[in-house]
């Protein structure tokens, strides 16, 4: 008997399946989490897996909450422990008081449980293998029967779930008809011989609205496609892949003439990560929108090309799903760690826009302005993801789009604009005062502007000159375009405390939804934070007006070295003491406990000295 | 690349083409290159070509990467847009331009540092996936911006001019578009203008990946007794397998009726390609064929120039992707964005 009463809580626990890679578990993992959703009940699912295709340890952590937290919240209330490699760990992780739910086919000696939590065993292996002959069936059919056993300890309305896998299996009838028996098998086995349900129960509730499931680079990519991206170059690399995937597969949905059936995209795996870029940089320079996507490493490669975009001004979009560096690092975790290798990508002096999106709706929407920006700007845009976004689904509002929208290429001159009487065009005349100057497309007029591309110095006419006068010349212009960049990209925005607070918090990205838990964590411990949530680089004004009122601001961040608080200092000017860096790098998902705890920390042991206004 | 632009003024009685525009029309800035270059002769048969075949100089896109001969594109049809992208790049450049508008005419111009060393996966991988391009390299097997240093098709053997022997095998940059698909390889002599013209009208009008190394002698590093990529050396060891007209399908815009055998390929656009062969027994339409007689002959040190091969069916990366035939580029939010009530059915199905 555990000394530790049960976990008993009604839509809100942790559940994590601890599986093997290749095991077909994903699915019905899945079918887990949707099923809740179709309860009414948010979920906040995350994969968490190996750089490994078969074999080695995975897990899908499923976080019930009908408070709506999408943040990984740490701890497990509930574990499926499926794989016994991993058995130790999985089972030291569950809370005191939490359940481990396992395949009792064979005994298990009593020093591999703990006396604090509460064993629940089914015999899925004989089950299954009473019931199926075929080993790849046997694999496959065990997750449903977990599936159904979960179904009958939670609680959950078996026909949710299989009116999903009738969704999934829609016109393969004995697909569908069998993956439901098997559903029932587990489900009676578990109504039959344990007592059902547990502490933890999924109760039918209206938490969910119209709210959609969705992984941030399927977002993104479709957020390409409205965006009028038409050319698409790419090189494989995790987490980034699914990106073009999935771009592919919306363009073949959305993007087919409907008289000719012919394409109206073109898609094409490069050979490697410089070819990609390369690609998009000679469409766009062309008058195409076009992106690839990529990861840390594939930036790495790129920034050549990168720092030619830059000092052309050519437009052009990069996806960066962000993993753990450096070098290999951890290709299948997360981080937040390519700030400074993108802001200032390649050689020389150079300054790139970074845009921060929170979730796949935010993915979407600033995917397509990329394209908007990178045309009105010439310059290269990164859409900053990373994996906690890119490659889990996650509950986001319904995705919007203006059919009003026209895309804003930028300062384009066509052929009449070039027999304007007195138009007068120098590739890189700044003729607004904004940094910004007008292009042409190849092949707009027999004789008039035409002019040469090139990353080496070049005056106002894009004709070549090494004469120091004009090159910073052209250096200051784009500096003057980089400040205008700030009034085009996302705002920050700002939520103050409910009280008057010395104390601010700043965060991006997919660090979003464990901020927005952790606020509510530290007010129970009597903190108040304002919180700015930064969007874009370069920064707006706002931001160094939020750190300059007040007396110090935490930066969360998911990487080693603070690296958006070395770019606030950097950028603004800002005294580095005013800026407290909170920071989680291991790979996993930032959470709201660490996040509240850090803070929380801090703000109990600090003994507050009046600092200085540091903002230059 | 300078900034000394030629004298605008035209002498009225230059002879004109179909479009009326002079060969002035077709030209650039004044080269830079060291006087007597082998690219600049190219650079006149670009010229020659482009004129010949009345061609709009405001339709070609001129791409090349980095070194002496990634210079030349400013040095011809000025009134074409160039982009000089980094060293070794430019085939992935041009074929994202291709990708966008479908109908320029798309010049690569690179050199055997640019193709054959830092860009060669980049060359490969353009000629495999069938871009519709002219892809020019300009061969002088030595690095003339950074003073001398050996290239990748510099032949084993080969003496630099300070002396040093290249103990490293060479690249053929011709063999590899054969063996990776290009669908019209040739090989010629940045001093023989009158088989480089019709080759560099001939690929341009060809759909798919058209490939031209043209031997072009450094004069300054690489035009010394010991060097392959001189002119003594090419002049010596030229073996011609066919001389060629460009037909248009109207009348011919090159005339040289020299006796001997004419095979005319069709060609995608209608027109025709007369090659006048010299050999008999070479087929210009057998891929196989070209390798071995090009590796035959290679072996016995000799430059083998003409065109080796065409494919009369190319095809072209757009063909393979199944493109509009409406150029990418001008396609606007109402062709490319599915709308709102698409957007509606994704939610749904996302719920």
């Amino acid at each position: 008997m555990p000394v530790q009463s049960p976990i008993s809580s009604v839509n809100d626990f942790v559940v994590r399946f601890a599986n093997v890679n290749g095991s077909g578990s994903a699915s019905a993992n899945e079918l887990f989490a949707r099923a809740i959703l179709r309860h009414g009940v948010p979920v906040s699912p995350r994969n968490i897996f190996p750089s490994n295709i078969q074999g080695l340890p995975t897990w899908y952590e499923v976080r019930v909450t009908e408070a709506g937290h999408l943040g990984a919240r740490g701890g497990v209330d509930m574990m499926v422990a499926m794989n016994p490699q991993t058995w130790d760990k999985d089972v030291a992780s569950i809370e005191p008081g939490g359940y481990l739910f396992y395949d009792s086919t064979k005994p298990m000696p009593t020093s591999k449980f703990r006396a604090d939590i509460n064993v629940i065993g089914v015999p899925l292996t004989a089950i299954t293998n009473s019931t199926y002959t075929d080993p790849r069936q046997r694999q496959l059919f065990k997750n449903i029967i977990y599936l159904g056993a979960m179904c009958a300890l939670l609680d959950m309305d078996p026909k949710i779930v299989e009116q999903l896998i009738a969704e999934q299996y829609k016109g393969k009838e004995k697909l569908l008809s069998s993956n439901v028996h098997a559903l029932h098998l587990g489900r009676d086995w578990a109504l039959q011989n344990l007592k059902c349900p547990v502490g933890l129960r999924v109760k039918k509730s209206d938490k969910v609205g119209d709210r959609i499931f969705m992984e941030g680079n399927s977002a993104a990519a479709l957020g390409a496609v409205y965006g009028g991206a038409t050319v698409c170059a790419w090189y494989p690399i995790t987490p980034s892949s699914s990106v073009a995937e999935a771009f592919t597969s919306h363009c073949k949905k959305l993007r087919h003439d409907p008289e000719t059936g012919k394409a109206k995209y073109a898609i094409v795996q490069g050979e490697d990560e410089l070819a990609s870029i390369g690609i998009v940089i000679g469409a766009s320079w062309n008058g195409a929108r076009a992106f690839t996507a990529t990861s840390g490493p594939g930036i790495s490669l790129m920034t050549e090309f990168i720092g030619l975009s830059y000092f052309a001004e050519i437009p052009a979009v990069i996806m960066n799903i962000q993993r753990a560096g450096p070098s290999t690092g951890m290709p299948t975790r997360t981080q937040q760690c390519d700030i400074i290798a993108c802001a200032y990508a390649s050689h020389g002096d150079t300054k790139h826009v970074l845009l921060f999106p929170e979730d796949p709706a935010e993915a979407f929407e600033f995917a397509a302005q990329s394209f908007d920006l990178a045309d009105r700007l010439q310059t290269m845009i990164f859409l900053m993801l990373d994996l906690d976004i890119g490659m889990n689904h996650r509950l986001c509002r319904p995705l919007k789009w203006d059919d009003a929208r026209q895309y804003d290429r930028g300062k384009v001159m066509t052929a009449e604009m070039l027999d304007e009487p007195g138009r007068d065009f120098g590739r890189y005349l700044d003729v607004d005062g904004d940094g910004i100057p007008y292009r042409t497309y190849p092949g707009t007029h027999p004789t008039k502007g035409s002019f040469f591309t090139r990353g080496t110095s070049r005056d106002r006419y894009a004709r070549y000159s090494e004469e120091g006068a004009i090159y910073a010349d052209n250096m200051q212009r784009l500096v003057r375009k980089f400040e205008t960049a700030q009034d085009m990209v996302p705002r920050p925005l700002q939520a103050n405390a409910a009280k008057p607070t010395k104390y601010g918090v700043i965060y991006f990205g997919s660090t979003a939804p464990a901020m927005d838990e952790a606020i509510g964590l530290l007010e129970a411990r009597g903190h108040q934070l304002d919180r700015l949530r930064i969007r874009a680089f370069p920064f707006h004004s706002s931001v160094a007006s939020f750190i300059a009122d007040h007396d110090f601001v935490y930066v969360v961040e998911q990487n080693r070295d603070g690296q958006l608080r070395q770019l606030i200092v950097n950028e603004n000017g800002i005294d580095p003491v005013r800026l407290v860096p909170i920071l989680h790098y291991d790979g996993t998902p930032i959470t709201a406990r660490f996040i509240a705890n850090a803070i929380g920390d801090h703000q109990d042991h600090l003994k507050v000295t009046p600092l200085r206004k540091a903002v230059s | 690349m300078t900034y000394i632009a030629k004298p605008k003024f035209h002498h009225p009685g230059l002879p004109k083409n179909e479009l009326g525009y002079t060969h002035r029309d077709y030209e650039g800035k004044i080269s830079t290159l060291c006087a007597g270059c082998g690219h600049d002769s190219i650079t006149a048969s670009i010229i020659e070509a482009c004129y010949e075949l009345s061609i709009e100089p405001h339709r070609v896109a001129k791409i090349s990467g980095i070194g002496c001969s990634s210079k030349t594109p400013d040095y011809f049809l000025g009134n074409s847009h160039g982009f000089n992208s980094v060293h070794g790049r430019m085939p992935s450049v041009l074929t994202g331009a291709n990708l966008a508008n479908r109908d320029l005419i798309y010049l690569g111009v690179s050199g055997d540092g640019d193709s054959a060393s830092i860009g060669f996966g980049q060359f490969a991988h353009s000629i495999r996936r069938a871009v519709n391009m002219t892809y020019i390299v300009e061969n002088n097997g030595v690095y003339g911006l950074t003073k001398g240093q050996f290239s990748a098709t510099a032949d084993r053997g080969s003496k630099s001019k300070k002396g040093v022997m290249n103990t490293d095998n060479a690249i053929d940059l011709v063999a590899i578009a054969l063996q990776l698909g290009a669908s019209f390889v040739a090989r010629s002599f940045s001093g023989d203008k009158n088989q480089l013209v019709p080759l560099i009208a001939a690929a341009i009008r060809h759909k798919g990946a058209s490939f031209i190394d043209v031997i072009s002698p450094c004069i300054a590093f690489n035009n010394h007794a010991g060097s392959t990529k001189s002119f003594d050396y090419v002049r010596e060891h030229n073996d011609a397998v066919n001389r060629l007209d460009v037909l248009t399908g109207r009348d011919p815009i090159t005339v040289d009726y020299a006796p001997g055998t004419v095979q005319v390929v069709e060609q995608h656009d209608g027109t025709r390609l007369a090659l006048r062969k010299i050999d008999a027994d070479y087929d210009a339409n057998d891929r196989l064929a070209a390798m071995t007689f090009l590796q035959k002959h290679a072996a016995k040190g000799q430059v083998v120039t003409g065109l080796l091969y065409v494919d009369p069916d190319s095809e072209d990366l757009h063909t393979h992707l199944d493109t509009v035939e409406t150029p990418l580029n001008t396609l606007e939010a109402k062709d490319l964005c599915p709308g709102t009530s698409a957007l509606e059915k994704i939610n749904a199905s996302l719920r």
